[in-house]
């Protein structure tokens, strides 16, 4: 099996949809002959033409309502936002537009076609406006799927589901881990299910819960507490919306306790859905209360990005905090 | 009022293209038809100190990036002329709005090389605090906007900060800096019409560079170029050659009696040339030659300027070489301190989110200085800042 690094997978998979159907076009800032900032879209011009991967002009919401146009017309974008920190113009077209295409017209159009990929988060010395994990905003927007891979082999089984998924995804990419995560990806096409979540181990003490560049986070914290004799069932989301809140309760009911963690500021943040839905369905198991491990509520930092971050010693703070409870 | 015609005579804008203003050739002489504006030797001089210190500046900071002293940068090579001839022609109380690129305009005000590395290094005495990337200088003194990583989210807001000077009646506008890739957000749009139907002082500037990243203008529009947009909400509109500084000094003077005297924004295009790397983090080579490049080096804004302020004897080639190396000395020396003095305050995580820290934040930063003494070897910023030093450090850790 060959080693990719995730920007590798991520470039395969669209290779794949685009060598497979003919409908699906890539497009967005310095996508075309560039290959994207971050190089995601490399050699998918010269391979498909110009009229399928393309740059656009510099607009966001033109990007965003322009694939809904197509996505309506039954063609299948894949449109690139180049940083996360950079969709809020397209927001309008994204939460009023993709999101309720279906469900206004009585189904008589939708943009499922569609699929905006954008990296996302910080640990990149990004400062304010190259950090953040907008996730939350668009959770809280029904019509939308929210998918987030953690490593390069998920990045391209939730990337071509995402592709081939009847409803509008918004894929957000870890750009920390873009050419830091690598790992054995199957070169043939394959697909991981949207709305599962993974459990990646076994633990009897204490849940953990995450997404994205999280998971390698949590990772680091685990075998911090597994040293110190803390056994812990750890589960990447995968997907936030829908989310898959069976694999999570059923993993709180057998360990009795849960820290969720992200990157973005804890007040209104993801975690928060989750802590609620475990405790309505967990609550006489619990034996502490549901920890969260975010950034604060402030912009994301640049010279103190370490202090802010909820790195793996916060991580590990809370599992032992939970468990002395 | 609209006139009737009764043949479909479609338009497309085709008919008509927008010459460009120059006044310097290359070898610095002015062209037989145009005319020299009225620029005082001392004035011409800080202009071209400017361009130079900008110059050398940008040099020493991509060096030091390509060192690993500095985690980013963004060179304005090429377009000194640009930026640095249309704040030259500002009352230097007038606001400027930059989108980024545009150091020359702090540098042309007086901003110290002192407060230029402090922001770039992010340390205790950058007035931002250390939190946003290097190169989002701003400056209350020198009136000029702290720069904002979310592209032409300042174009609307310079219509709306000089509707406001129109309001207060202190004769003062405002200037806002962009490049032609950012003239495609919708930002830029709404600001045009709001201007125009406002009556606003503002001088729209675009920086017409050929690239936004890998982007060349031909994939960014169709027409020809930026300016005749402003046709579309019936705009004073100029072009300029962007690398000659006395037609955009001459061009933004004009475009400033207009904005201030009658109230009307007007919209200015300078074609220019992104010489250098889009940032640090850019490699031109991937998307376009060097032989493009080396015509535009050919161009030179600061050699034709140079050239012309000789012929005027204003200024020498034993003057140049003094210059030039007392800058580098001063941007090296101002680097060290820099780079040396401490991060901003720990505090400064929850300060300036809002007006007072809320208790929310409080408790989420009592609870992280708690963390902080647990592990100070984890967070050697944070531990520095609590005091805890080496000795201790080690102290709190074993416990
Ligand atoms: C809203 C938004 N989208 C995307 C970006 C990422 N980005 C930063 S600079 C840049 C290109 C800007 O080009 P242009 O406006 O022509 O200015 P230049 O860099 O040429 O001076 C892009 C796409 C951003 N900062 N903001």
């Amino acid at each position: 099996m060959p080693t990719m690094n995730m920007l590798q997978a991520i470039n395969n998979a669209l290779d794949i949809a685009m060598a497979e159907d003919d409908k699906v076009l890539c497009f967005g800032e310095d996508v075309g002959v560039f290959g994207g900032v971050f190089r995601a879209t490399s050699h998918l011009q010269e391979k498909y033409g110009r009229a399928r991967c393309f740059n656009t002009p510099l607009v966001e919401q033109g990007i965003i309502g322009f694939a809904n146009g197509l996505a309506a017309q039954g063609s299948v974008p894949v449109a690139e936002i180049q940083f996360a920190d950079y969709i809020f113009p397209a927001f309008d077209q994204i939460v009023n537009e993709t999101a309720k295409y279906r469900y206004r017209s009585g189904d008589l159009f939708n943009v499922g076609g569609l699929t905006i990929r954008t990296p996302y988060g910080g640990g990149i010395h990004g400062g304010l406006y190259h950090s953040q994990s907008p996730e939350a905003y668009f959770t809280h927007t029904p019509g939308l799927k929210v998918v987030v891979p953690r490593d390069p082999y998920q990045a391209k089984g939730l990337l071509l589901a995402a592709i081939r998924d009847p409803d509008p995804v918004i894929f957000f990419e870890p750009k920390r881990l873009y050419r830091a995560s690598v790992g054995e990806v199957p070169e043939e096409d394959y697909q991981l299910p949207i709305g599962e979540a993974e459990i990646i181990k076994q633990g009897s003490d204490i849940t953990l819960v995450g997404w994205g560049a999280q998971m390698e986070v949590i990772g680091k914290a685990v075998e911090l507490a597994e040293e110190a004799g803390i056994a812990c069932e750890v589960i990447d989301l995968r997907s936030l919306l829908p989310w898959d809140v069976e694999t999570v309760a059923d993993s709180v009911f057998k360990t009795g306790r849960l820290v969720v963690t992200h990157e973005a500021p804890l007040t209104g943040g993801f975690a928060g859905e989750i802590a609620a839905a475990i405790q309505e369905r967990c609550f006489l198991y619990l034996e502490s209360p549901i920890a969260r491990v975010t950034g604060m509520d402030t912009p994301f930092p640049l010279a103190l990005e370490k202090e802010y971050f909820p790195d793996h010693l916060k991580i590990f703070a809370a599992i032992q905090h939970s468990v002395n409870f | 009022m609209t006139q009737a015609t009764y043949k479909p005579a479609f338009m497309t804008g085709d008919e008509f293209s927008i010459p460009t203003f120059s006044v310097l050739n290359h070898d610095g002489a002015i062209y037989p038809d145009a005319q020299s504006p009225d620029l005082p030797r001392d004035k011409a001089r800080h202009i071209y100190h400017a361009m130079l210190a900008t110059r050398i500046l940008d040099e020493r900071m991509m060096a030091a990036q390509r060192q690993g002293r500095l985690s980013f940068y963004m060179q304005c090579t090429g377009e000194e002329a640009s930026v640095i001839g249309a704040t030259a022609a500002l009352d230097d109380a007038d606001m400027i709005m930059a989108q980024y690129r545009e150091q020359g305009a702090l540098m042309y005000r007086g901003f110290s090389f002192d407060e230029f590395m402090n922001q770039l290094f992010g340390n205790q005495l950058d007035y931002g605090k250390g939190r946003q990337m290097p190169v989002h200088y701003g400056s209350r003194k020198l009136h000029y906007m702290t720069i904002s990583s979310p592209l032409a989210t300042q174009i609307p807001q310079a219509a709306g900060y000089a509707y406001g000077q129109k309001l207060a009646g202190e004769g003062h506008c405002t200037l806002t800096f962009f490049g032609e890739g950012a003239a495609s957000e919708g930002d830029f749009h709404a600001a045009l019409n709001m201007a125009s139907v406002h009556e606003v002082p503002v001088i729209f500037f675009c920086r017409n560079n050929g690239y936004a990243i890998s982007t060349p203008a031909v994939e960014q529009f169709a027409a020809d170029g930026i300016a005749p947009r402003a046709f579309g909400y019936r705009m004073h509109v100029i072009r300029v050659d962007g690398n000659d500084v006395l037609a955009v000094y001459e061009a933004t003077r004009r475009a400033r009696e207009i904005a201030v005297k009658d109230n009307k924004p007007v919209l200015i295009e300078a074609m220019t040339y992104r010489l250098a790397a889009h940032s640090s983090s850019d490699d031109p080579s991937g998307y376009r030659s060097k032989d493009e490049e080396e015509i535009w080096r050919l161009k030179d804004p600061i050699l034709r300027m140079r050239k012309w302020l000789e012929q005027q004897n204003w200024w020498s080639e034993e003057e140049e070489t003094d210059t030039q190396e007392s800058l580098r000395r001063e941007v090296l020396d101002t680097m060290k301190r820099a780079e040396k003095r401490p991060s901003p305050e720990l505090d400064t995580l929850i300060t300036d989110v809002y007006a007072e820290v809320t208790p929310a934040l409080q408790r989420q930063y009592d609870a992280l200085k708690a963390h902080i003494r647990c592990y100070p070897d984890a967070y050697p910023k944070g531990a520095q800042a609590l005091g805890l030093d080496g000795d201790q450090q080690h102290k709190t850790g074993e416990q």
